[in-house]
Formats: C-alpha cells, sequence, structure tokens
C-alpha cells in the first residue's frame, strides 16, 4: 500500500500545498471548520439520545433536520482533508494515529448511515431508551477517536 | 512595565518553561482546547443555524437556549482555561502574533454580538416567535456570529504558523506595526 502513498504524496497538489507558506494552515482552518459542524450535528442528536438537550423534541424531527448540515460538513471535511493528506502521505503512512482515525472514521462512517440512521428515525419514545443511549455513545466515542487521532498525527 | 516587558518576563519564568517544553502536558492542552473548540463552535453554529431559521424551525427558540447553551458555555469555560494555559506557556511570542492579535479582536466582537443579542434581540424574538418567520434582527446575529466564530477558528489555528513572526525579517512596515515588533532586537 506504501505505493500509493508515495504516489500521492508526489502529485502537484502535495507538492503545492508543501511549497506554500499559508496554503497548509488555511485548509486546515476549513477542516477545523468542518469538525466543528460536524460534532455540533451529531452532538445535537447524540445528546437527545442520552437524555440531555433538546429532550421535549422527537429525535427523528432532530435528525431529520440536522441532516443536510452533517452531509454538507463532512463535505467539507473531506474536500480539505484529503489535500491535507496527500500533502503529508508518507509522514500519514508511518503514523500510528492517521491509522487510529482512519478506522474510526470509517466505522463511524459506517454506523452514523446505518445503524445510527435507524434508531434516530425510529426512535419515537419521548424517553431516552436504552438503544437510544448506546448508539449515542458508541457514535460519540468513534468521533472521539477520529478527533484525537486528526489533532495527534500533527504531534507525530 | 511595557506589555512587551511584562510578556518577556512571564516566558521567562519556571511555569511558563516548563509548560512550554513539556512532553505531553503542551500537546494536550491544545488537543482538549481543539476538541472543545468542535463543541463550542458546532453548539454556537446549531444555535445560529436555528436563529437564521435553517434548521429546527419547530423548536421554540427559548427552548433551544435554555437547552443548549449551558453546554455552550461549559465548554467556553475549558476553551478559556486551556486557551490561558497556552498563552502562558509561550506569552511574549503570542502576545506579537498578529493572528493571536486578530483573535482576541474578533472574540471581543463576538462578545459584543453576544452581549447586544441576549439583551435586546432575544427577549423580541421569543414574542415575534408565535407569529411568524424569526424576525430580522435574529438572523443578522445569527450571521453575524456564524462569520465571527468562523474568522476565530483561522485565526487561532493560524496562531501556530505565524509567518509574521517578528524572527522573519523583513516584514513590511505595518507588519511590525501592528504585531508590535522591533526589527533587530
Amino acid at each position: 500500500m506504501l505505493w500509493f502513498f508515495q504516489w500521492c504524496y508526489q502529485t502537484s497538489i502535495g507538492e503545492g500545498i508543501r511549497e506554500s507558506t499559508w496554503l497548509f494552515p488555511v485548509i486546515e482552518a476549513f477542516h477545523l471548520i468542518g469538525l466543528g459542524l460536524t460534532i455540533g450535528a451529531v452532538l445535537l442528536v447524540d445528546l437527545r439520545l442520552l437524555g440531555f438537550g433538546l429532550v421535549k423534541q422527537p429525535v427523528a424531527q432532530l435528525a431529520t433536520s440536522v441532516e443536510p448540515w452533517l452531509f454538507g460538513s463532512l463535505a467539507l471535511m473531506f474536500a480539505s482533508g484529503i489535500p491535507l493528506f496527500v500533502s503529508e502521505a508518507i509522514k500519514c503512512y508511518n503514523s500510528f494515529p492517521f491509522w487510529v482515525k482512519m478506522t474510526s472514521l470509517f466505522l463511524v462512517l459506517l454506523f452514523t448511515f446505518t445503524i445510527r440512521r435507524r434508531v434516530t428515525q425510529t426512535n419515537a419514545d419521548a424517553r431516552p431508551l436504552l438503544s437510544g443511549r448506546v448508539t449515542a455513545v458508541v457514535s460519540l466515542g468513534l468521533w472521539f477517536g477520529v478527533a484525537w487521532g486528526g489533532r495527534w498525527i500533527g504531534f507525530s | 512595565m511595557s506589555p512587551l516587558d511584562f510578556f518577556a518576563w512571564l516566558g521567562d519564568s519556571d511555569w511558563s518553561t516548563n509548560l512550554h517544553e513539556s512532553r505531553y502536558a503542551y500537546p494536550l492542552i491544545e488537543s482538549v482546547h481543539v476538541w472543545t473548540m468542535a463543541v463550542f463552535f458546532g453548539s454556537v453554529a446549531m444555535f445560529d443555524l436555528r436563529l437564521m431559521g435553517m434548521i429546527m424551525r419547530k423548536v421554540p427558540l427559548g427552548e433551544v437556549v435554555r437547552r443548549l447553551l449551558p453546554w455552550t458555555i461549559a465548554a467556553f469555560a475549558v476553551m478559556v482555561v486551556t486557551g490561558t494555559l497556552l498563552f502562558f506557556a509561550i506569552p511574549l511570542r503570542s502576545y506579537q502574533n498578529i493572528f493571536f492579535r486578530s483573535k482576541m479582536l474578533l472574540m471581543v466582537l463576538a462578545g459584543l454580538n453576544v452581549w447586544i443579542f441576549h439583551s435586546r434581540v432575544f427577549p423580541k424574538a421569543i414574542d415575534a416567535e408565535a407569529a411568524a418567520a424569526p424576525p430580522r434582527a435574529a438572523r443578522i446575529a445569527g450571521a453575524l456570529s456564524l462569520v465571527l466564530w468562523t474568522g476565530i477558528v483561522f485565526s487561532g489555528r493560524m496562531i501556530a504558523y505565524n509567518w509574521f513572526d517578528c524572527d522573519r525579517q523583513p516584514q513590511p512596515d505595518i507588519v511590525n506595526f501592528l504585531t508590535s515588533c522591533v526589527p533587530g532586537e
């Protein structure tokens, strides 16, 4: 798999970002805005599943309302994250936090658009249910894995 | 004692030096700062979008404030504590950092926006709620908040990459003026 990382690293996009003083931090800032929006959209629903936040509102209604923003912010994360990755792909290949992040990201996306989606759409009960609580804990735990890895790639 | 002397003195203290050079404490504090930022910015953005009438239109504004604001405030408190520690570890360089300065300025503006919103706009918005769409003032406050906090996140991220650092001369006079840098010192 290393050849793929090497290929990414030597693309003109990767090279351009490495040669610029300000491109990397600016793209990183967009990535952080995406992170904030994603966590906001996720937290609103997960808090509700845990019995905090907007407890009077039906879970399905909240989840449907913020879903376009979840998709939009994820798109922003990918659009900014891929160039960041490409510019330092070889470093990422050797970075433990990077692999933690990618594994968590894969799992959380899978979980969000299958089980979590099903739970939020069917959880009609006003009280928080065990299934909802477990879903929220898994979702937040995996997102924390993504955020932990993301921050610590930079420290390695 | 000028601010420059004061922050130089602060940076020479054992506490500041140890924090700056620590292997785990500094990165850990920085991590907590950015993770909490996600919670803070996320909750602020969701509220702003609600103010602008873009999400959760069916949820009363008062309920959103009552149920979400405590989380926003808690996250903000953690950001202030961790942010202060980060500044304390590198005081003089941060004080002379143009991005740190723009961040502080934008924070004052964001604070003003919060103050005006909660003292003037919010009470009226609650009254008008039963009627129809969110009032114009509420939508403006929401949009302003989003723009200002986005600017704050951008400035915050740039602090660590400061390409206008005092040690990177020559810089245009205007930059040295804005950063209180004295080239050659």
